[in-house]
Formats: C-alpha cells, sequence, structure tokens
C-alpha cells in the first residue's frame, strides 16, 4: 500500500514532439509530476500551452515522445493500443468540456457503456450505473434521453460515467467551459465532494477562478510547468 | 481461471449489447439501411430464383426424359463394306439376347399422296414392325401391322387423323385404297393424335403414315435396316445389354471400328443435366454480380457511418474500447444489415420462383443448397465488405476524434 502511495502518479521528463513538414516542433519540454492518491490538482494553462497534448498523455490517450509516466503502478510508455485501452477502461474516468453523452443513449445507457467494455455482466452494470447517477443527483432523471436534459444535468451524467468504473484518476479537461457560473459552482461542488471521498482528481483549465477550487496549482506555459504556491493563489 | 470466465463471459455481454447498439444504429437511418439492405436483397432474390427455377427446368426435363425413354437405348448402325446395315435375321437375333424385350426398326422415307384428285408430296412415312405398336397405343381404329404383313411386304398403311382429313373427308378410311408413290395401299388402320412419341421421332419430326418397315425398305430399293430402338425390361441392365448388344455388333462386323452407336437415355440425360447445370452456373454467377453491388452499397454505408460517428468512436475509445471492440461493433452492424437482406432475398426469392415455376409448368421444389448459398453469401458479404469500415474505425485516433468537441 506504501509502494502504492509512492508510485501512484509519476512522471519523469515528459517530451512531445510532432512532426511539422520536414522539422518537427516540440509541445512539452520535459514535464516532470508526482501526484499522490487522493490529491486534487489544477493544471492551469492558456490555449496553446500544450494542456490538451498534457491531458492526452495523463489520459493514455496519447504516449510520450521521450520520458517515464507511472500511472498506478503500470509503465504508460511501453504499452500498445489494446493496453492503453485497458489502463483507461481501468484506472481512468474522463470528463469532457461537451459533456459528450450519446444522444441515442438515456442517461442509464451512457453511464452503462464503459462497463460494457471493461466486461461486467448486465444487471451489475444497471446496480452501478443507478447508485451513480443518484450519488451525482440525477435519481429523478434515470431514464432521460439527453435532449431533455440541461447543460449542468448532462454534466453530470459525464462525471457519473466518469466515476462507474471506480477509477483511480478522475481526468477533467474543462469541465465548467460550457455551463454558466450557477451550474459551474454546483459541478465544482460536486468535484470537492468526490475528492472528499477519496477521489484523486486532476483537472485542466484555463479559468484562474475555476482552477482555484483545486487545493494545488500547476501553471503551465509552453510546454513547461511550474508550481503555484498557496500565497499567489489570489 | 477467474481472469478467463470474466474475459469470456465479458466478450459475451460486449457482444450481445454490440448487436442491440447495431440493431439501435440501423433503425435510427431507416431509409438509409432500407436502401442499403434492397441492394443485398435483390441479389440474394435473383440468384435463389434463378437456381430454383433452373433446377424445376431441369427435373420437369429429365421427368419427361424418363417418361418418354425409360428403357430405350438407340442404335444407329453404319456397317461396314460386307454389311452396311442390319439384316431381318439380325433383328430377330438381336431380340433375344438377355434383357431385350424386342427392337422397332426406323425407316422413313419422304413420299407423295395420291387418291383421286386428291395430291401431297413432301408426307413422311415411316416403317415399323409388330413389336412397335405393342409399346405405345398408336392405333386410334383398325389394326396394327403385323407379322405377315412384314414378311409379305404387304401394302398396308395407318395414317394419321390429318390425312383422314385431307384424303377421306366424310369417308370411313378403312379398307380404302391410298397411292403412295403411285403404288396402292390398303389403309388398315388411323392413329391416335396423342401417341407418345419416342426420342428418334422428336428428333425428326412425326411421321403422318405408317406402313411395314419392309414394305418402306423395299420402296427405298434397300434391304438393310440403319438405325434401330431397342428395348429393355430392366433400366438397372441398361449396362449389359449395352455390353452384349455391343459384342453381337462386333463379331456382326469382324471387330472393325466405328461401325455403329449405342445411345442410352441415361447418356442424353446426362449430357442435358450438364448442360442445365452449367446454365444454373452461369445465371447465378451473374445474379452474384448484383450481390457484390449489394455489398460495396454496405461499405458505402459503413463508411459513411463511420465518419459520422467519429466523435462517438473518440469517446468510446477514451472511456476504454479496445480497438477489436470497435472493430466488433462496426462488423455486426455490417453483417446484421447483410443478413437482414439475405433473410428477406431468400423469402422473396422462394416467393418469385414458385410464381415462375407456376408460370412455366414446371416442378418448384424449395432447394435448401439455394437457401444456404443466399444466406451464406450475404453473411460473406456482410464480413467482407463491413471488414475496411470496422478496421478504419477502430484505427481511429481518439485525440483526432475528441478535438471535435
Amino acid at each position: 500500500m506504501s509502494e502504492n502511495t509512492e508510485t501512484f502518479f509519476r512522471m519523469r521528463d515528459i517530451v512531445k514532439t510532432y512532426p511539422l513538414g520536414d522539422d518537427e516542433t516540440t509541445i512539452l519540454k520535459g514535464i516532470s509530476l508526482e501526484i499522490l492518491e487522493g490529491e486534487y490538482l489544477s493544471v492551469l494553462g492558456p490555449s496553446g500551452s500544450g494542456k490538451s497534448t498534457l491531458m492526452n498523455i495523463i489520459g493514455c490517450l496519447d504516449r510520450a515522445t521521450y520520458g517515464e509516466y507511472i500511472l498506478h503502478g503500470s509503465l504508460i510508455d511501453d504499452l500498445d493500443e489494446k493496453e492503453l485501452a485497458q489502463i483507461r477502461s481501468r484506472e481512468i474516468g474522463f470528463i469532457f468540456q461537451n459533456s459528450q453523452v450519446l444522444p441515442k443513449l438515456d442517461a442509464m445507457k451512457n453511464v452503462e457503456l464503459p462497463l460494457i467494455y471493461a466486461g461486467v455482466r448486465p444487471r451489475e452494470r444497471a446496480r452501478l450505473a443507478e447508485e451513480m447517477l443518484v450519488k451525482v443527483g440525477l435519481k429523478e432523471r434515470i431514464h432521460h434521453r439527453p435532449n431533455m436534459l440541461s447543460g449542468g444535468q448532462l454534466q453530470r451524467v459525464a462525471i457519473a460515467r466518469a466515476l462507474v468504473t471506480h477509477p483511480t484518476l478522475l481526468l477533467a479537461d474543462e469541465p465548467t467551459g460550457a455551463l454558466d457560473q450557477t451550474t459551474g459552482q454546483q459541478i465544482m461542488d460536486l468535484f470537492q465532494e468526490l475528492n472528499n471521498d477519496g477521489h484523486t482528481i486532476i483537472m485542466i483549465t484555463h479559468d484562474h477562478k475555476v482552477a482555484r477550487h483545486a487545493r494545488r496549482i500547476v501553471n503551465i506555459i509552453d510546454g513547461e510547468l511550474t508550481e503555484v504556491k498557496e500565497a499567489d493563489f489570489t | 481461471m477467474k481472469k478467463f470466465f470474466h474475459r469470456l463471459f465479458g466478450g459475451f455481454y460486449m457482444f450481445t449489447e454490440s448487436v442491440s447498439m447495431s440493431i439501435g444504429n440501423i433503425t435510427q437511418n431507416r431509409l438509409r439501411s432500407f436502401l442499403t439492405i434492397l441492394g443485398i436483397m435483390i441479389g440474394v432474390t435473383a440468384v435463389i430464383a434463378l437456381i430454383t427455377t433452373v433446377s424445376g427446368v431441369s427435373t420437369s426435363i429429365s421427368d419427361s426424359f424418363t417418361s418418354m425413354g425409360a428403357g430405350t437405348m438407340t442404335v444407329a448402325v453404319t456397317g461396314n463394306d460386307v454389311q452396311a446395315g442390319l439384316t431381318t435375321d439380325n433383328l430377330d437375333e438381336i431380340t433375344k439376347l438377355d434383357h431385350i424385350t424386342g427392337v422397332t426398326p426406323s425407316v422413313s422415307a419422304t413420299i407423295s399422296v395420291a387418291r383421286g384428285s386428291n395430291y401431297e408430296s413432301d408426307i413422311s412415312l415411316s416403317g415399323k414392325n409388330d413389336y412397335y405398336f405393342t409399346t405405345t397405343d398408336a392405333v386410334a381404329r383398325g389394326r396394327a401391322i403385323n407379322a405377315i404383313d412384314l414378311a409379305d411386304m404387304s401394302r398396308v398403311c395407318l395414317i394419321d387423323s390429318d390425312m383422314v382429313d385431307e384424303f377421306f373427308y366424310g369417308v370411313d378410311p378403312l379398307g380404302q385404297t391410298l397411292y403412295l408413290n403411285n403404288l396402292s395401299f390398303t389403309v388398315v388402320g388411323v392413329l391416335s393424335d396423342s401417341e407418345s412419341e419416342s426420342i428418334s421421332e422428336m428428333v425428326s419430326g412425326t411421321s403422318d403414315i405408317y406402313a411395314p418397315f419392309t414394305t418402306v425398305l423395299k420402296m427405298n430399293s434397300e434391304s438393310l435396316v440403319t438405325s434401330m430402338t431397342v428395348y429393355i425390361d430392366d433400366t438397372s441392365a441398361s449396362d449389359d445389354v449395352q455390353t452384349t448388344l455391343g459384342n453381337y455388333l462386333d463379331s456382326l462386323f469382324s471387330y472393325e471400328e466405328d461401325t455403329y452407336t449405342i445411345t442410352t437415355m441415361d447418356s442424353i440425360q446426362d449430357t442435358m443435366d450438364s448442360m442445365l447445370s452449367m446454365m444454373s452456373a452461369l445465371l447465378g454467377g451473374i445474379a452474384s454480380i448484383s450481390l457484390i453491388v449489394g455489398g460495396i452499397g454496405i461499405m458505402n454505408m459503413m463508411l459513411t457511418s463511420v465518419t459520422e460517428r467519429t466523435v462517438e468512436i473518440g469517446l468510446k475509445k477514451a472511456i476504454g474500447a479496445e480497438p477489436g471492440q470497435i472493430q466488433i461493433q462496426f462488423l455486426i452492424e455490417a453483417f446484421l444489415l447483410s443478413m437482414i437482406g439475405g433473410i428477406m432475398g431468400v423469402i422473396l426469392g422462394i416467393a418469385l420462383s414458385a410464381i415462375l415455376c407456376q408460370v412455366m409448368g414446371t416442378t418448384f421444389t424449395i432447394s435448401y443448397s439455394a437457401i444456404a448459398l443466399g444466406v451464406g453469401f450475404s453473411a460473406a458479404v456482410g464480413i467482407l465488405f463491413g471488414w475496411s469500415p470496422a478496421r478504419k474505425a477502430s484505427n481511429l485516433d481518439p485525440i483526432d476524434a475528441l478535438r471535435r468537441l
């Protein structure tokens, strides 16, 4: 357990380059980051800073060109497509800006989706999905289609979907970006609750006010990471 | 072990879920799905209708062959320099061979017929023996040709009803005289209209007048028979008869080559069957081109669908779907589309061929091999043409897909 805590999340000298014509461009210039289990971290940066690329690598959607990334004891760098998918399925819960729920499926089915790919049997799936929808406050809207839900409710469905596999890491990309202030605040409150329950959260945002909800903030500018001190929060 | 079962059942749940998701996607876009299905449906319908109809025709033909010529074989004799045909004694000897019940020589002539002021040329005259009349109900009225007629080369004849109308209008033809090639013949019988025809008559056309074959030979200034039909009592002994008959003819013609040919009904039917199955394969091949066109339709729809659902695919991948799982889902969708078309095509094809067989008056039998072919073919088309779009979906980069959010 102690070893687990130690190597829960560690990035060391992560470099990401993309080919650009004959040349190549470096998006991430050697990022090192360590997170403990149960932490709540904001990655704050303007657009073009490389924060999306960093999120893709953290979320195991992409691999670094150089460097070492360990998530929950697994070395991510050498995994193939299929193994990456399995890591995503097991370890990571994604929450995107536009919530991205499938319009053809009701709230329940949307939340069940990750469990289908994880191979959970139908009855168990339904139980877990319902439990999560209740937890995010959508008890009354379990069988509503996305077109009958508000933006905040859709984001709650997305959060339930991210949580339903009991991932070790919740990864949120601008989770309040498409919401009004009040609804955004409600979602932030929900994140706080989840963190209090022991969920590890990484939130990517360009908004200082949103970033401040986290207990720890790192700044990403031009592909380089700097720790923001508690005193700088205001 | 537990992990193994987890993966096994997990795969199964994934599979059932993929089927229901596919059905959802197919019904989502009803018109597009229907048009795609239509392509496969038409292809399968064509394949089944053609194969079933051709096999119906084939059954009908072989049925009528059997009723026409079961237990007969045709012998054509060219003979050698010494003897260029068969004598009446030869025919008697052949009749005595095992399993042979009788022979009917085929002798014919084209003659002119006259009675009073009526005159007609180019009338076909057939020489028959007494045995011939025991094999069919050829005589409607009067008597058949008998052994005495043959021995005496009597000038007697039987005429068909057209001849009766032409030369004996309002007169009973029996016992009357008719001039064949200026020779006076006595009409002893009238032929029935519904007389069943032998295969050689089918080829050469029916005759209007029958006379003793010995008489016809004499009219032709010939003494030898060059063609005959051999009747056997047991169709299963056909090969044996062919051998003994061959041996007899070989010894008669000093074992020289190409002095005779024996054609059995079996060999004619074999040729016919192979022709029909070739036709069936050809038509089936043409019809299966439309199945390939249908397959291209499926591929087109699936490719469009992959493009439209890029975001969905990316999202599913982000939340843990493996490339293989995405591929399976799209393959199942293509497979289902094709199978729906295939099953509808089978039903429609059977209905269509039942109607066609009814119209053509041939036997309709449901060909299970055609159904298996139709269903199997459409399944194969679905997987084959669904493969590349499914592959494309599974290879989609989730980052690219999610960038469209």
